[in-house]
């Protein structure tokens, strides 16, 4: 009797939680979230009532009971199950099976978000009025999806169309009123052919500033900026070639070049067109050699590319005892002989558990004016040869980098030359990190320069009477507020260069606003103030310009 | 009482039974477990994987954007092969960008760390530029959708402790409390876990008041190579009820990608045979 009594009590006791079981499942049933398609409810068939709708491609657990008794469920679409695995090995499928679009689901579909279908499983049910809607849909993202694999084959053609215009804030006396006023088109394209790829881009551009609208391939000036027309491919395993017109870029400094001796456009930074355009093209070729212990670059120029520097054409200047301009544009003599007024530039990498070292060397000729012809009063471009390194990796919760190199003037090595420049150390510590304490999406950076001028006596003694001086340290600070708004479609910057040593200062603040995905307006400025007349920023005082522009980019193709 | 004796065994017998049968099927208890199965579900099945990924962003006003890119993954082995299905472990991620046009062939790269912040860089073709990004923050928008940073390559499972709240019939649900709350914005999120998969099919995300503000859903999975794979998901920010709609398509698990493609060298060369 006692045991009765005792089952009694343990089938009771069973009950009661059972009750309290279904209780609870109930209470929560507003909670618990819609399975998704493609997941499979565990079978308890009387509670079905209490629970939400099942989305399409899943089973409930009343129908689940097909070749098992009531525990092992169902698959979703796209499965093709072992009924008799135990439910733990359910899901995890053996690799290789296949799709069965006969286990189908029957259940009823979700809600669905407003004004969204999602691809249904169970389109072939007759009972589901929402999943026949959704097949529809079903169909069309197949038919996008055989849409972009067919345009794989097109050529890939990609590119923008842009107005930028820009005016002085000041008036400048050997300058037009208008900084920048262009229409520009950039065409990208890029072909593979085997293990050749071809690349090229292309800007078409008309500017109304400059008077002399001639196309120069070189300087990029007229209507036409060829900014890359490159074939690259892997000569080994363990090499990539790069040879053509490309852009290049190393170095660990944010807008700040030390190791980087590759062309810059100073004139196109300053009068506020896009950042992408302070990088010139080189023509050069570039290999890359990785190995276990280091990797090496080296690109090689057969003729000097030098920056498209500042010649008082766009932008005036301080020429030596005053600001000057289009009145007195800069006469060069660039070296320009093939293979013999060549550039090598080499680094070496290596990244050590994120943390990347790099070893550079540089052979060629000072990118912008260095010196001058004391005959002709020609400006030149002296011998230099540099040598430098950097690391960069994660400091604390930031990026830090160091970067240091030796200029060495070689047509002044002991730097009594005049009209030569001096050598010189330029170094550089940098540190950026975003700052969610604060503010989300907020990024605060800062660098520390320093120019370094060797033989400073030798240089002051043989300075021409009345001519200023520069020091023999500029030290150059440099910080960057990013903030994104939004859904990150605004995005507000400012970068700033300030030099206490020279008491001059640069600020670059930028507001670029997205549309839409293809449409971008932008606002900038470039504010330069100064005390003096002869320092690095304080010359281009009567540049300061503010700026707008819109841009809409195109697409044809995969690229 | 012999009858009685018999009627014990067969009842012994029978919950020894039933015991047996329901511990082959038995609800797990150890939330370690479900934290690391369901980790590994979400972010660690197999050992590497593609996937292209295409994201729609709405707003507010219904307005959309749209993101694509290509995601290449590839994880650590496991050093002695003894952590199961609990292993979680380094990984490396390759996301090339496809549109929109603007950062087409822009590439992101992130080494995930377990023992210190993320690397990761940027490529920015136009300038030929390999950027170091700082990874602080990794609860902001991800490429201006609705999911943040740590959804798309996975919270660290060490920064909240997990509690186990209830097991129904088809979800275990989970209370994960930030060790550090000054890091996020969350107070907590509850997370509702498919028993049988280990998908989570649900996150709800709830601020210092404790008001839900942000959820996430899994709006369609599928088994590819034997792996549950949620393909379509959605994060809605509940405050402006814009929300994203994230879809992954040609997934492909076990690839063989090499950990060199995850370096500098294939940012400015990026690898077609995967991409393709």
């Amino acid at each position: 009797m006692k045991t009765t009594d005792n089952m009694a009590k343990r089938i009771f006791l069973v009950f009661i939680i059972a009750v309290a079981l279904l209780f609870s499942q109930s209470l929560y049933a507003d909670d618990i979230p819609v399975l998704p398609e493609g997941l499979m409810s565990t079978p308890e068939p009387t509670i079905e009532d209490t629970l939400p709708d099942m989305p399409s491609g899943l089973e409930k657990g009343a129908q689940t009971d097909r070749n098992n008794s009531d525990e092992s469920p169902v698959l979703p679409e796209g499965l093709s199950g072992k009924p008799e695995q135990s439910i733990e090995d359910a899901p995890i499928m053996p690799v290789g099976l296949g799709r069965d679009s006969n286990t189908k689901s029957s259940i009823e579909e979700p809600k669905m978000p407003s004004g969204l279908g999602f691809p249904s499983s169970s389109d072939n049910d007759p009972n589901s009025n929402i999943s026949k809607g959704i097949s529809s849909v079903d169909n069309s993202t197949e038919n996008k999806k055989q849409k972009i694999e067919w345009y794989k084959f097109l050529p890939a053609v990609k590119g923008y169309i842009e107005e930028r215009g820009g005016v002085r804030r000041y008036d400048d006396t050997y300058e037009k009123e208008t900084s920048v006023g262009e229409l520009r088109m950039q065409l990208e394209m890029e072909k593979q052919l085997g293990t050749f790829l071809f690349q090229n881009t292309i800007d078409f551009y008309y500017d109304s500033v400059p008077e002399n609208q001639s196309v120069n391939l070189e300087t990029g000036k007229g209507y036409i900026d060829l900014r890359e027309l490159s074939v690259s491919f892997s000569a080994f395993d363990f090499m990539d070639i790069v040879a053509g017109r490309q852009i290049l870029t190393w170095g660990t400094g944010d807008l700040l070049f030390i190791n980087d001796l590759f062309p810059k456009d100073w004139q196109s930074f300053l009068i506020g067109r896009d950042t992408e355009y302070l990088k010139a093209p080189s023509d050069a070729i570039k290999a890359s050699i990785f190995t276990d212990i280091v990797n090496i670059d080296i690109a090689y120029t057969p003729k000097f590319d030098s920056d498209r520097f500042i010649s008082g054409e766009r932008v005036s200047y301080w020429n030596g005892a005053r600001i000057a301009g289009r009145n007195s544009i800069i006469q060069t003599n660039i070296p320009d002989n093939w293979f013999d007024n060549d550039e090598w530039a080499v680094r070496l990498t290596k990244n050590l558990n994120g943390n990347e070292f790099a070893l550079y060397g540089y052979q060629g000729y000072w990118k912008s004016p260095g010196g001058m012809d004391s005959s002709t009063f020609k400006y030149v471009f002296p011998r230099l040869n540099v040598y430098g390194s950097s690391i960069r990796g994660q400091v604390g919760r930031g990026i830090g980098n160091i970067e240091a190199g030796y200029y060495d003037s070689r047509d002044d090595s002991r730097g009594d030359n005049p009209f030569v420049n001096n050598s010189q150390i330029r170094c550089l510590v940098g540190y950026e990190q975003d700052l969610p304490w604060i503010v989300s999406d907020l990024t605060a950076g800062f660098q520390y320069y320093l120019e370094h001028i060797m033989d400073h006596d030798d240089y002051l003694k043989k300075l021409p009477p009345g001519s200023a001086a520069t020091d023999q340290d500029r030290h150059l600070l440099t910080f960057r507020f990013t903030k994104l708004l939004w859904n990150q479609n605004l995005t507000c910057s400012l970068f700033t260069y300030y030099s206490p040593s020279d008491n001059d200062i640069y600020l670059r603040p930028n507001i670029t606003y997205k549309f839409t995905d293809d449409l971008r307006g932008e606002i900038g400025g470039n504010f330069f103030r100064g005390k003096y007349s002869h320092t690095f920023f304080g010359q281009f005082y009567e540049n300061t310009n503010v700026f707008v522009a819109i841009r809409y980019n195109f697409f044809t193709g995969v690229l | 009482m012999i009858t009685g004796k018999k009627n014990i065994v067969i009842f012994t017998m029978f919950m020894f039974l039933c015991s047996g049968f329901s511990a082959a099927y038995a609800d797990l208890t150890d939330v370690d477990q479900i934290v690391n199965r369901t980790n590994r579900i979400a972010y660690y099945q197999s050992t590497d994987g593609k996937a292209k990924v295409n994201m729609i962003i709405y707003d507010s006003q219904g307005r959309t954007r749209e993101r694509r890119l290509t995601i290449l993954r590839w994880d650590q082995p496991d050093p002695d092969g003894k952590a199961g299905d609990n292993y979680c472990g380094a990984q490396k991620i390759y996301a090339f960008f496809d549109r929109p046009a603007d950062v087409n062939k822009t590439v992101f790269l992130v080494w995930k760390n377990m023992d210190r912040d993320d690397d990761r860089w940027m490529y920015l073709p136009a300038l030929d530029l390999v950027k170091r990004i700082s990874s602080t923050d990794k609860r902001t928008s991800f490429v201006g959708s609705h999911f943040f940073y740590e959804d798309v390559s996975g919270r660290n499972i060490n920064d909240d402790t997990h509690e186990l709240i209830k097991t129904t019939k088809d979800y275990y649900m989970l209370k994960n409390t930030p060790k550090n709350p000054n890091l996020v914005e969350f107070a907590y999120y509850e997370m509702w876990i498919h028993k049988v998969s280990f998908v989570v099919v649900k996150t709800d995300y709830y601020d210092k008041e404790n008001k839900k503000y942000r959820t996430y859903e899994a709006l369609a999975v599928d088994n590819i190579q034997g792996f549950p794979t949620v393909t379509k998901s959605k994060m809605t920010d509940l405050r402006t009820n814009g929300y994203t709609i994230l879809e992954y398509s040609d997934v492909k698990y076990t690839i063989s990608v090499s950990e060199d493609i995850f370096t500098e060298r294939y940012l400015r060369k990026p690898p077609r045979t995967y991409l393709r």
